[in-house]
C-alpha cells in the first residue's frame, strides 16, 4: 500500500466517523458497533469489492451483506463518501420522509439487503454464493458479522452448509469488537477459540487488526484463501473506535448525543479532549 | 403428470428454477439426477435453507423449497417473515405432510397453525391443493406469480372431479344448493364432498366450494354463499384460531355480513397421533361425522 493510498483511506474512515458521530443525536444510533467497522467498510468498498456506485446492480459485481445490522451508519456513511448516495441524505436520518433507519434497508443504493434480525445474512450470502457457482460467475458474496452475532445457531447451521457446499467464493468478516449489546463476549458466551472453530467447520481463516489498513490487505490478499473452502476474516477490532470517551463502555453501545455533545464527539475524533457525555444512554434495546 | 414430473419440465423450460430441500426428498426423488446444481439439498437446516432462498431469488431465481410442513413453517418462521417476506421474493415455499397428514407422528410434526403463520407475512400467499390434479394444475400459476408462495403440499389422487379451471383466488364451485356452504381446502375436500353426498340424500341442499388458495381468497364466492344460503361450515385441518375460520370472521366483519357459521376445525389442543383414516374418525373429519355435525346444526 502507498503512502498516498494509506492517506486517503485514513481521511475517508475519518470522514466516515464523522457521519456516524452526525448521526448519533436526534434520536441515536448504534454508535459503538459502527465506530468498531467503520475502517473495515471502508477498506473493504475502497480495495476488495468488485462494486462502484455504477454497478449496484451489474450481476456480475461483489455482492457485500450487512449481517449486524446496527453498524449502518458505517454504511451509510462510507456510501456517503464513495457516492452511492449524497452526502445530504445522511440528514434523512429517522425522518419519515426517507428510509434511513436504525437498520439497513434496500430503499438505500448498495445496500443488498436489509438485516437487524441477527444471523439471517450468512444464509441469504449462502444462497447467493451457490447461484454464483451454477452460473460460473467469478463474483464473491461478503457478509459481514458481529462477533456477538455468533451466539446465534444460524451462523453456525450456514457454515456447516456453506463448507459443505465448497462456496469459495463466499467471505464472512468477523468484525471481532469483543462486545456484544451490554457484555463482553467472553464474559456472557465466549467464543474463544474462535479461529480454531471457525477452521473445524471446514473454512480457511485469516486473523488481522481491523483498524489496520497494511493488515486488512494483508489478509484479503489471494481471496480464496484455499480452493474449495469459504474463506472467514476475523477483524480484531475496538469498539467505539476513534472516541475514547465511548471505547470499550458497555453502556455507549447505542447513543443519544445532545447537539452539544456532536460538536465535542467531532473535535474529539480529530485529536480533541475527551468528551464528558452526559446523554441518556440505552443499556438494552 | 406427477409434481416431480412438473417441475422437472418447468425447470427444462424455465432456467431461473432451482429445487432445495432439507432433506425431505420424498416428492422429488428422480430430481437430483435430472436437474444437477439447480438440485440443492443444505441437509437438515431449514433456516438456511430458506435464507439460501432468498439470496437465490435475489439473483433471479425462482427457488421452489421443501421440507415437512411444520419445520418450514414453524422452524424456519423468522427467515420466511424476514427475508422471503420482508423482500417480497419469489419463494416458494413446499410444506410436506400438512395438518392430518403428518398422521401417526406426533404433536411436533402437526402443522396446523401454518396457515395462520403463512397468511400473517404481508406478502406471502397460500396455495391448498385438493389432490395431484389440483397440485400440478396450480403449481405454474404458483411459479410464474412474482410472490412468495407457501403450499400446503398434497398429492393424493383425485376424488371429486374438477370442473373449474385452476385460478388463483378463485373457488371451484362442485354441488349446489341453498340450505349449507360447506367451504372446504386440501385434501379435506374428499371428506366434505362426501359429506355433501350424505346431506343430499336426507334432503339437504349444500353448496360445496373447494377454496383452492386461502390467500388470496375467493371473497364473492364466500359472500354470496352468507346472502344465499342459511349456514357457513367450514372444514379444515387446521387451528380454529388464524385458518379458514378466522378468515371467513375477518371476512364477514369487513363486510358488516352476519351469517350462522359452523366451524369444524380442530379446537385448542393437538389432535390425536395414529394413521391417517383413524385420525380422521377420531377427531370427527370423515364425510360421515361432518354430515352429522352439520345435520345436527341446522
Amino acid at each position: 500500500m502507498t503512502p498516498q493510498q494509506r492517506q486517503e483511506l485514513t481521511a475517508t474512515a475519518l470522514r466516515v466517523r464523522e457521519h456516524i458521530v452526525r448521526m448519533s443525536t436526534d434520536g441515536g444510533c448504534f454508535m459503538g458497533a459502527s465506530l468498531s467497522c467503520a475502517d473495515l467498510i471502508v477498506y473493504l468498498y475502497r480495495h476488495v469489492l468488485r462494486i462502484t456506485p455504477a454497478t449496484v446492480n451489474d450481476p456480475s459485481r461483489d455482492y457485500c451483506f450487512l449481517s449486524k445490522g446496527h453498524d449502518v451508519p458505517a454504511l451509510y456513511g462510507t456510501f456517503a463518501e464513495l457516492g452511492y448516495i449524497d452526502r445530504e441524505r445522511l440528514s434523512h436520518h429517522l425522518k419519515t420522509t426517507d428510509s434511513i433507519y436504525w437498520h439497513p434497508s434496500r430503499a438505500l443504493p448498495g445496500v443488498e439487503f436489509h438485516s437487524g434480525s441477527l444471523g439471517h445474512l450468512l444464509s441469504v450470502g449462502i444462497g447467493v454464493a451457490l447461484d454464483i457457482k451454477i452460473t460460473g460467475g467469478s463474483n464473491r458474496a461478503f457478509v459481514i458479522a458481529g462477533d456477538g452475532e455468533l451466539n446465534e445457531g444460524t451462523m453456525w447451521e450456514g457454515m456447516l452448509v456453506a463448507a459443505a457446499k465448497k462456496l469459495d467464493n463466499l467471505v464472512l468478516l468477523i468484525d471481532r469488537n469483543e462486545f456484544q449489546a451490554n457484555f463482553r463476549t467472553e464474559e456472557l458466551i465466549p467464543l474463544e477459540p474462535l479461529q480454531q472453530k471457525f477452521e473445524a467447520f471446514g473454512w480457511s481463516v485469516r486473523a488481522t487488526d481491523g483498524h489496520s489498513f497494511d493488515g486488512m490487505e494483508q489478509a484479503f490478499k489471494g481471496l480464496p484463501f484455499s480452493p474449495g473452502r469459504p474463506s472467514a476474516v476475523i477483524a480484531t477490532t475496538v469498539r467505539g473506535r476513534g472516541l475514547p470517551s465511548i471505547e470499550r463502555r458497555a453502556d455507549r453501545w447505542f447513543v443519544n448525543s445532545s447537539h452539544e455533545e456532536v460538536e465535542q464527539l467531532l473535535a474529539e475524533l480529530r485529536g480533541g479532549t475527551e468528551s464528558t457525555l452526559t446523554s441518556d444512554t440505552l443499556m438494552v434495546r | 403428470m406427477t409434481y416431480e414430473g412438473l417441475l422437472y419440465r418447468t425447470a427444462q423450460a424455465d432456467d431461473r428454477l432451482v429445487v432445495m430441500t432439507a432433506e425431505n426428498r420424498a416428492a422429488i426423488r428422480g430430481l437430483p439426477v435430472r436437474l444437477g446444481d439447480r438440485f440443492i439439498d443444505v441437509g437438515i437446516a431449514e433456516q438456511t435453507m430458506v435464507g439460501a432462498a432468498a439470496g437465490l431469488a435475489l439473483r433471479g431465481r425462482i427457488p421452489i423449497v421443501h421440507a415437512l410442513a411444520a419445520f418450514l413453517t414453524l422452524r424456519a418462521f423468522e427467515f420466511a417473515r424476514t427475508d422471503v417476506g420482508i423482500g417480497n421474493l419469489p419463494v416458494k415455499l413446499v410444506g410436506d405432510v400438512p395438518g392430518f397428514l403428518s398422521e401417526a407422528n406426533g404433536p411436533t410434526h402437526q402443522a396446523i397453525e401454518d396457515i395462520a403463520l403463512m397468511r400473517g407475512i404481508p406478502s406471502m400467499n397460500v396455495f391448498c391443493p385438493a389432490d395431484v390434479e389440483e397440485l400440478v394444475a396450480g403449481m405454474p400459476h404458483v411459479i410464474d406469480h412474482r410472490m412468495p408462495w407457501y403450499v400446503r403440499y398434497n398429492a393424493a389422487p383425485a376424488t371429486v372431479r374438477h370442473t373449474a379451471p385452476f385460478a388463483i383466488g378463485k373457488a371451484e364451485q362442485l354441488a349446489a344448493g341453498r340450505d349449507v356452504t360447506i367451504l372446504a381446502f386440501g385434501f379435506l375436500l374428499r371428506e366434505a364432498h362426501a359429506a355433501a353426498t350424505l346431506l343430499s340424500a336426507r334432503g339437504v341442499t349444500v353448496r360445496l366450494l373447494n377454496l383452492r388458495t386461502l390467500k388470496p381468497i375467493d371473497e364473492e364466492a364466500i359472500l354470496n354463499a352468507a346472502a344465499e344460503t342459511r349456514l357457513l361450515v367450514t372444514v379444515e385441518d387446521h387451528f380454529e384460531t388464524g385458518g379458514l375460520t378466522s378468515i371467513v370472521a375477518e371476512l364477514l366483519m369487513r363486510n358488516r355480513t352476519t351469517v350462522r357459521v359452523l366451524p369444524i376445525a380442530l379446537p385448542d389442543r393437538w389432535f390425536k397421533p395414529a394413521l391417517l383414516p383413524d385420525v380422521l374418525e377420531y377427531e370427527g373429519f370423515t364425510g360421515a361425522r361432518i354430515a352429522e355435525r352439520i345435520a345436527a346444526a341446522l
